[in-house]
């Protein structure tokens, strides 16, 4: 009825919205009452609501991970959000209920009420405009957040803006901000009217608002419910993160293995990095392409000089499976190396052909990384090694990067050396004289589960590896990024023409 | 019949109302009389344990009240206070009923109810029910608050300067209604104020107070013809000055 995107962000709100206020309202209430409480419980939500949005979500991650709960998917997703609602609640109810006029509270003693009949006779009903005013602050607080619920792989509106970010499907981006802003009014407004009904006592608001919130509830309850239920039966969960060669190669995974064992698939888009290493690990993702140096670096902690690919595919492999419980399928076939790119005419100009003879420059040059470079050791590698020292540095959106860099906003990026743009946008890559950086195998990674529970699957892989060389890659990317295929399409007609072993 | 016996409030080291003592018996109409922070309005809310006591007891027919339940006890206690502080939220009916809808009683019962106190207090019934305090002028207002203290038909009332807000005119036409419905229920009241005329006009007996203690208790006409001390003359010499001053000017103008 409703795409699937839609459904998920209004389940998302609709559920730690209500989390929400079932916990601040009385905990406000209380908070209200209690003087010490009242600092902290202000205190640690302030705390809470400091934390970009983005980085509360994913830590949600690791933590529920080391406890043995869902680590990807709904559970981080509304903790995450529930978390980040209370604060105007709970600030709300404290000061409605405190900010009511001492007058009203005496006569409410005088007259021989209880405290509770004071609280929910008088200091309630006079406080309730200011608590309402704190749901719907927070209420649009939540829908804007929820849209970040996508790389923690909770599907929402934010898969529109992530995916069509990457893929530079600006309608796919409006379309996700426009639907949460359009969901963000709608709940507001339906809020509002429930306060007016309620403050004015009209019988036909508070029932037509509520029969909608039921409906909206129920149908959100309706289709959250069997996913409850089915967490035995569960669909093999592929992860993709956040840029075109992980959507079609996820695709394909999910494809390959429909076809080879009949089995349910389904695609967790966008995750971040980190976020589906953790959650394969814990086994709430199954399977999803990686790249060897990525592990080597970031999780391993090595550094990359001078490493041979199959002594580091090797390595990866053994670590893996002793360290962390994945299994390594095989290599794809390919390798995307982190590599620094420049305007062809530019590179010519100033003679620059290794990364060695771009040092002298550097000084001069503004260098551009998507969101992960700067922090990663590969970076400091490449700084030390090189002693490369930049006019100053700038991140940014990978997708945006290419675009800054044609337009000379920037002079040398970080690129993904089967990105398609790099051809298309006529860039120059700069060979890494002094092999600083490791070889980045794509390998496909698979969780022990999904080993023990289900070899079929792991076979279906198997029977990829080595089937996708670097140039076929980059055409693929190329036929999303610049053709504006989908990923989908993309990944269907691959798996068609080049199928390595025809269904059974 | 209410009995304050030795009652003291401290704040700190300071005694807002030191051991004071008094006797109020039924049906009768005792006002205490002082400037403000004379521990007047301390007083009337140990009464019904708004404010705890230090030290004393205050007892209401035999019964010490520390006995009773807070809130049991302040159903049976008519309040109003300067402020009125009817429920900005709640119909006129509500707000007068808000007692016996405590007390448990049912809704027929106390529409019933809320039109016999809102028309003892001289509101009609019809016009005023279902609307909403802001409505209302000042004197309307201070009416339903009597009405809402009277619901539960209280065996005492208790008035905080309940006229200290309104206009001159509109405070003396509920002073009349006050003093009528008082003759007629046969209240036992503790009235506060700092206006020894309107003491003068309501009172049985008047409690003059100063820095928590009592300096003199009296009638009216006790006060009057025999202050006990400069303090007392000081506060019975201005009403009697004016009356004097109104007399002169009914005298020199001939007949009215």
């Amino acid at each position: 009825m409703l795409p699937a995107n839609l459904t998920g962000h209004i389940q998302l709100t609709l559920v730690a919205m209500v989390l929400g206020v079932a916990i601040s309202v009385p905990l406000g209430i209380l908070a209200a009452r209690v003087g010490w409480l009242q600092q902290f419980v202000l205190g640690a939500a302030g705390i809470v609501q400091t934390i970009p949005s983005l980085a509360l979500l994913a830590i949600m991650v690791p933590i529920l991970a080391a406890i043995n709960l869902q680590s990807i998917g709904y559970l981080p997703a509304i903790i995450g959000l529930t978390l980040y609602s209370t604060l105007p609640i709970l600030r709300n109810t404290v000061i409605g209920i405190t900010g009511i006029d001492s007058v009203y509270t005496e006569a409410a003693r005088s007259v021989g009420m209880t405290s509770l009949q004071q609280l929910w006779r008088v200091e309630l009903p006079l406080a309730l405009p200011v608590i309402v005013g704190g749901i719907r602050t927070s209420t649009v607080w939540v829908v804007g957040m929820a849209t970040l619920s996508t790389p923690v792989g909770a599907t929402s509106l934010g898969n529109y803006i992530f995916s069509g970010l990457q893929m530079r499907n600006y309608t796919a981006v409006l379309v996700g901000c426009i639907a949460a802003a359009l969901l963000a009014q709608l709940l507001d407004t339906l809020i509002r009217w429930l306060e007016q009904g309620v403050r004015t006592r009209k019988r036909v608001p508070v029932v037509v608002v509520l029969l909608i919130f039921g409906a909206l509830y129920s149908w959100a309850g309706a289709s959250l419910i069997p996913r409850w239920f089915e967490s035995d039966t569960r669909p093999i969960t592929i992860g993709c993160k956040t840029y075109t060669e992980q959507y079609i190669l996820s695709e394909i995974l999910s494809r390959q293995i429909a076809a080879r064992t009949g089995l349910e698939t389904t695609v967790l888009s966008s995750l971040g990095s980190t976020v589906a290493f953790d959650a394969l690990r814990a086994g709430d993702l199954d399977v999803y392409v990686d790249y060897s140096g990525t592990i080597w670096a970031t999780i391993m902690g090595r550094d990359g000089t001078s490493q041979d690919r199959d002594e580091v595919l090797h390595e990866v492999d053994r670590v893996l499976a002793d360290a962390y419980d994945v299994q390594v399928v095989g290599p794809v076939g390919f390798e995307n190396a982190y590599v620094l790119a420049m305007r062809r005419d530019d590179a010519a100009a100033k003679n620059i052909r290794r990364i060695s003879d771009l040092v002298r420059h550097a000084p001069r040059l503004v260098m551009g990384g998507d969101y992960e470079f700067f922090g990663r050791p590969e970076w400091t590698s490449l700084r030390d090694q090189y002693a490369l020292e930049f006019e100053s540095q700038r991140t940014m959106d990978a997708s945006l990067m290419y675009q800054a860099l044609a337009q000379s906003e920037v002079d040398v990026i970080s690129a993904f050396s089967t990105d398609g743009r790099i051809s298309a946008f006529g860039l120059t890559i700069l060979e890494d004289d002094l092999a600083v950086i490791p070889p980045y195998d794509a390998i496909i990674l698979v969780s022990n589960r999904l080993r023990m529970e289900n070899p079929k699957v792991v076979e279906a892989l198997a029977d990829l590896v080595g089937t996708i060389d670097a140039d076929q890659m980059r055409d693929m990317n190329l036929a999303v990024d610049r053709e504006g295929r989908t990923p989908a399409a993309v990944a269907a007609d691959w798996l068609n023409v080049l199928r390595p072993i025809p269904p059974r | 019949m209410i009995k304050l016996e030795q009652l003291t409030k401290a704040y700190g080291d300071r005694n807002v109302v030191d051991q004071l003592s008094l006797t109020v018996k039924r049906s009768e109409l005792v006002v205490l009389l002082g400037t403000s922070g004379c521990g007047k309005t301390t007083t009337l809310k140990m009464i019904n344990r708004l404010i705890e006591p230090t030290a004393g007891s205050v007892c209401i027919d035999g019964v010490d009240i520390s006995h009773f339940e807070r809130h049991e006890l302040r159903r049976k206690i008519g309040y109003v206070f300067q402020q009125v502080g009817l429920f900005p939220h709640m119909t006129i009916t509500e707000n007068v009923g808000v007692t016996l809808s405590l007390l448990g009683w049912s809704d027929t019962r106390i529409h019933k109810r809320v039109v016999e106190v809102l028309e003892l207090v001289e509101l009609d019934p019809g016009v005023m029910r279902n609307r909403y305090p802001t409505t209302l002028s000042g004197g309307e207002q201070q009416r339903v608050g009597f009405a809402r203290a009277l619901a539960a038909e209280p065996s005492l009332m208790l008035l905080d300067e309940p006229f200290g807000a309104l206009d001159p005119i509109t405070r003396d036409r509920l002073q009349i209604s006050f003093s009528r419905i008082r003759q007629q229920l046969s209240l036992t009241a503790i009235f506060v104020t700092h206006d020894f005329t309107e003491a003068l006009v309501l009172a049985d007996r008047i409690v003059v107070m100063r820095e928590g203690c009592i300096v003199q208790i009296g009638t009216p006409r006790d006060l009057i013809t025999k202050p006990i001390d400069g303090f007392v003359k000081r506060m019975v010499s201005t009403p009697i000055r004016q009356a004097k001053v109104v007399e002169a000017l009914l005298a020199s103008g001939g007949a009215v």
